[in-house]
Parts: structure tokens; sequence; C-alpha cells
């Protein structure tokens, strides 16, 4: 299998503290892969150097055989931060045609991410009148705008109902079965159980690169929450 | 650079200031409103506002663009539609002239309704050419636009967004010839004077108001001012980090 993204040795710090201490991982092209672990323990630095939009100290991150940031790059990842990241005074079309045009895709596509986010009724609404889960879903709809190989989400269902969250979750397996390669963070561990592969981190490292099932059987438990809290205790213990 | 992007962004940020009639309104009325307030400040002496008139002309548009840009470029950092753009296939320039088209066509509005007020309604005449002085006036407030994108970088809050108009704008405005004749002034202050963007503009709009042809002055005034304005577009595109801490 080809691998979309290739992480090696990442050395990265922020405001002098070091937040990951050469890590390694790989993105299977093709696939959802799961990006947990609590909250600092180096997510969205992660993904913020998949992007190419941190400053790394070490080691190398390349995305589709290239590194990283690169201008080539910048037309097939896609990046949806953790807070909603659009233009709060624009209705949602305003955003999101303005976007296309950045990206250089038809107008037709506008139509298409907001049927894919079920915000066709909102087209019309200024972001700012919209619910928190409304913002983030056109925040989302802009991510998906440049039809990118790799879409690289920083928590997008966090704050959505259940129906919605399971639609979402529906969405990113489309597109993982269409050949996009999806790395989806989440802290919520029960969101583990619909990706095909698991990465988990604590603290700055790898502490986990597995399947669901696979992690289940290994640590015999019958949920996310106690499989990752019997791996956590267990490392303190090696340690 | 790429066409499409940059008229892109100059219409979303009109977009955006369509949306805030407020703003757009303080844009147009305040300039008026400070001239009407200056006019009968100096009820006693209209000589001294005939001469100040066509400076304030010149330096009302280039504060209010220096706030209002250094303000907007400071919310599309912490709104994180920046960092977003600038993970897009977008040039930082791209960026920066689309902002620079759409306040420039607010600019050109702004001084075209001063200007009409000023020499209209309240009476000042000037010996130079109207279209000059306007002219000069527009490059004035496209020189606030792009010192204030270019300064937004070191402010990382609203609040030091705003300190630094006394901070940036304050010091060109008290050496620039307005308060005090420059050659009255010590020789290190006109030494600063000779270094500030502002005193050009001032010099320049005074000349396009008193003089009837084009000299010498005017044309350096003018190349200056059009230099520093792409000058400080650049400055601004270095501040644009694509990688951050």
């Amino acid at each position: 299998m080809v691998n979309s993204v290739e992480v090696e040795g990442l050395d990265v710090s922020r405001g002098g503290h070091p937040v990951l201490h050469g890590l390694s991982v790989t993105v299977a092209e093709g696939t959802v892969t799961g990006l947990l672990g609590p909250s600092g323990s180096g997510k969205t630095t992660l993904i913020r150097a998949i992007v190419g939009i941190q400053k790394v100290a070490g080691g190398s991150v390349r995305v589709l055989g290239l590194r990283a940031g690169s201008v080539a790059l910048r037309h097939s990842v896609g990046y949806l931060t953790q807070a909603p990241s659009v233009y709060r005074d624009l209705t949602v079309r305003e955003n999101l045609r303005y976007f296309a045009a950045v990206l250089g895709v038809g107008a037709a596509r506008v139509d298409q991410v907001l049927a894919d986010v079920w915000l066709g009724d909102e087209a019309g609404a200024r972001v700012d009148r919209l619910s928190g889960g409304q913002q983030a879903r056109v925040s989302l709809a802009t991510a998906l705008m440049g039809n990118p190989r790799v879409l690289v989400l920083d928590e997008p269902t966090v704050g959505l109902d259940p129906v919605l969250r399971e639609e979402l979750w529906s969405l990113f397996h489309r597109l993982g079965a269409a050949g996009v390669t999806l790395l989806i963070s989440s802290h919520v561990m029960e969101e583990a159980t619909r990706c095909e592969r698991l990465l988990m981190l604590r603290a700055g490292r790898l502490l986990i690169d597995d399947t669901p099932a696979a992690l289940l059987r290994r640590t015999g438990q019958t949920d996310m929450d106690a499989a990752f809290l019997h791996l956590v205790r267990g490392s303190e213990t090696v340690q | 650079m790429n066409l499409r992007r940059t008229t892109a962004t100059a219409l979303r940020v009109l977009a955006q200031l369509r949306r805030d009639p407020r703003t757009l309104a303080m844009i147009l009325v305040v300039p008026p409103v400070l001239m009407l307030l200056l006019r009968y400040a100096f009820d006693s002496d209209l000589l001294l506002f005939q001469h100040i008139a066509p400076i304030l002309i010149a330096i009302f548009p280039f504060v209010l663009m220096f706030v209002i840009t250094s303000v907007a470029m400071l919310r599309e950092r912490t709104s994180g539609t920046l960092e977003r753009l600038l993970a897009m296939p977008i040039a930082k320039l791209d960026l920066l002239v689309g902002y620079g088209l759409a306040f420039g066509a607010v600019a050109v509005v702004q001084v075209a309704v001063v200007v009409a007020f000023v020499l209209g309604p309240l009476g000042v005449t000037i010996v130079g050419s109207v279209l000059v002085l306007s002219i000069f006036a527009v490059l004035d407030a496209l020189l606030g636009m792009a010192l204030g994108l270019c300064l937004s970088a070191l402010a990382r809050t609203e609040f030091q967004a705003v300190q630094l108009l006394p901070a940036v704008v304050f010091p060109q405005l008290l050496v620039c010839g307005l308060f005090a004749p420059r050659e009255q002034m010590a020789a290190a202050l006109q030494g600063l004077a000779d270094v500030f963007p502002l005193t050009y503009a001032v010099d320049g709009v005074t000349r396009a108001a008193g003089e009837s042809a084009w000299s010498g002055g005017l044309i350096e005034d003018l190349t200056i001012v059009a230099v520093c304005i792409p000058l400080a577009l650049g400055l601004g595109a270095l501040t644009l980090q694509r990688r951050t801490r």
C-alpha cells in the first residue's frame, strides 16, 4: 500500500517547550485514519506540520511524496482548522465562492460541497448568524472545496449532534472509498471505532498505531476508553 | 501574482465592507465633518484654513485607511482565515494587492466626497488642479493602507493594533510640517521628517494645491509616495509567514 503521509523523526517545539519528540507515523492512501489523544498531546501540531504551516526543529514530513508545504501540495491538501476559519461577516455562499476562486474550481463546486455538508438551506445566511455546528460545517465545506487528495481535519465533529456526526462520518468514508486519504483528529475515543486505522498520541509520542479491532483484542477491552486507559497504565508501568 | 485570485480577494473585502454599513458611513462622513469643524475653528482666520485644508484632505484619508486596514488584516490573522489562505494556492501579493484594490476603490470615493465638500460648500479655492490634488489624496490614502497592512504584523491583539496609530502615525503627523514649518524644527527632527513618507505626502498636496504647473518638487513627492506604496506592500508580504511557531 502507498503512503500519502510519511512523518519521520519529527521534532517540534512551541514556545520553548518540546511538543513532538522524534515522531514517526505513516498514513496509507485512501484510508480514514483517526488521530487520537488527550488535549495537549500534540495532535494539532502534527496536523499543522503535515499541512506545512508549522515550523519544525527536526525530522521530515512528506505528503504525496513531496515535502510538506510544497507549492504543488497547496492544491492537493485540504485542511480544516479546529476553530471555524471563515469570514463571519459574509454569507455561507460568499465565503465558499471566494475560496472556490482562490482554489480555481468552478462555481458548480460550491453547490456540491454545500450539499455534502447539508448546508444548502443556509447558503444565503451570514456565518455569524449560524449555530456553532453550522459554522464548523461551513469551514469543512471550504476544506472539501478543492477536491483534495489528502484531507486533514482537526476535530471536525466537535459540537455536532449525533445524527450529523453520523452523516459526516459516512461522508468521510465515501471520500475514503473514492481514494481520498483522510486524517481526522478527535479527542473523543468513541469516534475511534469509525476509523480504519488509529494513531494515538500521548505527550508528543506515538502510543498506538493499530486498527480499532486489533487494539480492543490486544487489550482485552470492549470499549475504546477502557483500551486507552489500559495502554496508558501499561506504558506507565513499563516506564 | 494571479488576476483571478487578486480580483476575488478585492471583491471579498468589498463585500465585507458592504456588510458593515456603519464603517462605510464613517469612512465617507468623518472627513467632511472634521473639515466642517475645522472651518469654524478657524472662523476668524479663513486664510489659514485655506492653507491647511488641502493638507488635511490628504491626512484624513491616510489616517483612516491606516487604522481600517491594520484592523482588517489583524482580523484576518486572528480569525484563522489567513492561516487557511496561506495553506491554499494563493500568493501573498494576491492577497495584499486584493486588499489594496478594494481599499483603493474606497479611497477614491472618500477623497471625491471630501474634495467636493471642501471646494464646494466650504468655499476653499486652490491655485492648482483639482485632479492633481485628488490623485495625490488617493495616493496618500493608499500609502496609509499599505503601511497599515505592513505594520499590522506588529500587533497581536486589537488593542495593540489601535495603539499603532499613536505609535506610528502621530510622529509622522507631528514632524510633517502641519504643526510647525519643517525648516524651523530641530535638525534631528528635520532628518526624521525626511525619512517619513507622510512628509512627502503632505508636501505634495500643498504643492498640488498651491502650484498651477508641475514643478520638480511635485514630481519628486509624487514619485516618492508612489514608490513607498509597493515597498510597504512588499514588506507586508514578508510579514506573512506560511510557517509559524
